[in-house]
């Protein structure tokens, strides 16, 4: 009975031992190794659009193309109107304000400061044509410029100062016939070169993104996962996913890691509950702004120094401007090591208009969330600060009127007049100016989403689990294992710690002396 | 001088690995508390971790075996002779008087060493383990989960903790010293290495009142 019995369970120990083995081998490739050939799959597209003969031209004007493509994919262009890349704001509850209308329309930042009275540089990267001034026509689909995002053939570019319209010249029927997917190149015509300049707002956006490895990008690296923008900002009827927290305010439409990697990414689950509270980037982004230096700081207070009457330019030792004689002076970054916060996806806004507090430097966008807030993780940011100009009897941020057209016409770049520029920005945004300025400290905040590193360069524990000079060393709000302690139980346990051993000192020495002494005695 | 064998061959057993895992927790959980560096925060949370489990094995085994041979009741405190002891201890030590109670294999612990012990495993140990093991299992605050099972703050676990570990620290120092207060300095420890222990004789009727304590209890 005995030997039966030993015989079963060693059978059994074997058989378990042989179905550990083979799930194993059955359990396939990781699900990362499946998602990087999903991604380097490139799909050919179905139709060639240099065969269609709508769109043969040749094109006079670039409406011309809009309708050609309306022409076949008809209703696509009011996807496009409902889509934020042509309204340039979104309808959201903006935490303590209600609900509003906010976007690059309306909103503050702390580079360029605002569109307003500067349509015609800025709209340059409006998916539209001819955002001039206050009375574009949002409502006329041939405005739509579908070329912009859709240009496969790398041809494609609007003018600078033209709202939005091409580089005349072109060979529009020639682009349209070169259209597809949108390419990072599309995406990062804008993106990339926000603030007017190569990878000056986000820092993780840099124009290197375009042909780069996956030691600076594990996604967009062609040596890596080789992705395109829109492999993860995916689109449904032109609603793209994504969004940049400068201008938005809710935790909706936003693009997760985890969509494609799972909530459990890890092996090892004390990594991966660290994901309740801290966001993937926090760790697998240890340093942003990599390959071009981004922005850290722009004094606008020092902007309209003349040389000879003229405007110049100074560069700092790395080749980034220095100084700007139309916006001040600046400081740059590179392998920048990113602030942390307790995000939960919301952001509130400074609003045209607002009244705030001059001595302390105004956040404009403040991020939402804290430890308790289910939805809160910590997220890294890069913190962009600056001086800006606003109404010092009002007490309100002043929207200038920086692009100028024509001497005279109020266009800070051109007249090097802040009372005239606040002047010709406030009538623009319909408020009052009270002809006093001065410089306000303003800080932005930017969550960084992309540079993600390789999995080896991930921030160690270390990093964080440290006493003091931690990453998360002013993320505050929770107690955070090797930088947390009570200094009242520690300094209690080590005065008992060095009482017991003094007492173990006292008490052997005294045993020791005492034996000495009787043994003399005894002598 | 008799030798009798006091401590089984399993207590032993369990006497050092607990030793050796409340020193290796010691030293990896003070490296986690940001204490000391030594084996890298990643590999001393895994250890601490992996020690913790073997810890709470080897007490599962324990508890097993304390009750199983009645052992338990060596640890039942008594204030019988804890003032002798205590006196003993204070002054008599110094004069080489006799120990104010006798070693047996049934009565292995003198009064002080009870009340010690049973705090010890009544209070010390079970904070820790408790707090431990909220410590591991402790759920942050979570969307898509029952809130009412969120512990809010991670603080007063990582705290009761903390004052765990160093109230077992101050035990192990004591104890360490008090293992030199034998029969001589080494004894004890040969003791709880080989099981065997000179134990003095079972003392004839009418001994010193100091000895009153020897007789073992019935049972």
């Amino acid at each position: 009975m005995k030997k039966i019995l030993l015989a079963l369970v060693g059978l059994a120990v074997a058989a378990s031992l042989v179905v550990a083995q083979v799930r194993k081998k059955d359990a396939g490739p990781k699900p990362v190794e499946a998602l990087r050939e999903t991604y380097r799959t490139k799909t050919k597209p179905s139709v060639d659009h240099a065969l269609f003969a709508q769109l043969k031209g040749p094109f006079r004007r670039p409406q011309d193309v809009t309708a050609a493509c309306i022409s076949c994919h008809n209703g696509r262009h009011t996807e496009v109107m409902a889509s934020s890349h042509w309204s340039w704001e979104r309808v959201e509850y903006v935490a303590g304000k209600g609900i509003r209308a906010v976007g690059k329309k309306n909103v503050l930042n702390n580079f360029c400061i605002g569109v307003a009275g500067s349509q015609q540089s800025c709209d340059k990267c409006h998916a539209g044509y001819g955002w001039a001034d206050a009375s574009f026509d949002f409502s006329n689909p041939m405005n739509v410029d579908c070329l912009a995002c859709h240009d496969n053939g790398g041809t494609y570019a609007k003018k600078t100062g033209g709202a939005g319209l091409p580089e005349p010249g072109l060979d529009l029927a020639a682009v349209a016939r070169k259209v597809g997917r949108p390419q990072r190149e599309n995406c990062g015509m804008c993106h990339f070169f926000g603030g007017g300049g190569n990878n000056v707002k986000h820092g993780d956006l840099d124009v290197a993104l375009l042909d780069t490895t996956r030691e600076v990008d594990v996604h967009m690296g062609t040596d890596g996962a080789d992705m395109a923008c829109v492999d993860c900002h995916r689109a449904e009827k032109h609603q793209m996913l994504g969004k940049a927290y400068s201008l938005s305010s809710m935790n909706r439409n936003r693009v997760a890691c985890e969509s494609c990697h799972g909530a459990v990414p890890h092996e090892d689950d004390l990594l991966n509950k660290h994901g309740y509270k801290v966001a993937c980037q926090t760790c697998h982004i240890p340093e942003y702004a990599k390959v071009n230096a981004t922005k850290l700081r722009w004094d606008w207070s020092t902007a309209g120094k003349l040389r000879d009457g003229k405007p110049y330019e100074e560069e700092d030792g790395d080749g980034n401007h220095a100084y700007l004689s139309i916006k001040g002076t600046f400081t740059w970054g590179k392998d920048v090591v990113p602030e942390y916060a307790w995000f939960d996806g919301t952001a509130s806004h400074y609003l045209l208009g607002e009244t705030f507090d001059p001595s302390r430097p105004l956040v404009l966008n403040p991020l939402g969330g804290e430890y308790d807030v289910p939805e809160a993780k910590v997220a890294p940011v890069k913190v962009h600060r600056a001086r800006q100009i606003y109404d010092t009897k009002q007490r309100v941020l002043v929207q200038p009127k920086l692009f100028s057209a024509a001497p005279g016409d109020g266009g800070y770049w051109g007249d090097f007049d802040w009372n005239a520029a606040a002047a010709a920005g406030m009538k623009e945004v319909g408020l009052p100016y009270s002809g006093s300025y001065g410089f306000a400290e303003t800080e932005m905040n930017w969550p960084v989403n992309h540079m993600v590193a390789p999995k080896e360069k991930a921030v160690s524990c270390e990093e964080c689990h440290a006493r003091e000079g931690g990453r998360l060393a002013k993320v505050g709000g929770f107690y955070l294992p090797g930088r947390d302690r009570s200094r009242f139980l520690d300094g209690l346990g080590t005065t008992l710690l060095l009482a017991t051993l003094g007492a173990v000192v006292v008490h052997g020495g005294a045993r020791i002396w005492f034996r000495r002494r009787r043994h003399a005695g005894g002598k | 001088m008799k030798r009798e064998y006091v401590y089984p061959a399993f207590g032993r057993f369990w006497h050092w690995t607990q030793a050796f895992l409340i020193l290796f927790l010691a030293v990896t959980g003070f490296e986690i508390h940001g204490s000391l560096r030594f084996f890298g925060y990643e590999q001393a949370v895994r250890f601490h971790n992996g020690a913790a489990f073997s810890f709470l094995v080897l007490i599962a085994f324990a508890v097993f075996w304390h009750f199983t041979t009645d052992e338990w009741r060596q640890y039942v405190p008594t204030w019988k002779n804890v003032r002798a002891q205590a006196e003993y201890y204070l002054f008599g030590i110094f004069q080489d008087a006799p120990h104010p109670t006798r070693k047996t294999k049934l009565k292995k612990l003198n009064p002080l060493q009870k009340i010690v012990y049973a705090s010890l495993k009544l209070f010390v140990l079970p904070l820790v383990w408790v707090s431990g093991l909220l410590y591991m299992f402790y759920r942050y605050p979570q969307k898509h989960e029952v809130l009412a099972l969120d512990v809010t703050t991670l603080e007063p676990i990582a705290l009761a903790h903390t004052a765990g570990a160093f109230a077992l620290l101050v035990f192990l120092v004591a104890h360490l010293y008090l293992t030199t207060t034998g029969h001589t300095v080494t004894s004890n420890l040969k003791a709880m290495v080989t099981g065997w222990e000179d134990v003095e004789e079972e003392p004839a009727p009418g001994a010193g009142p100091s000895h009153a304590a020897a007789t073992p209890d019935a049972r």
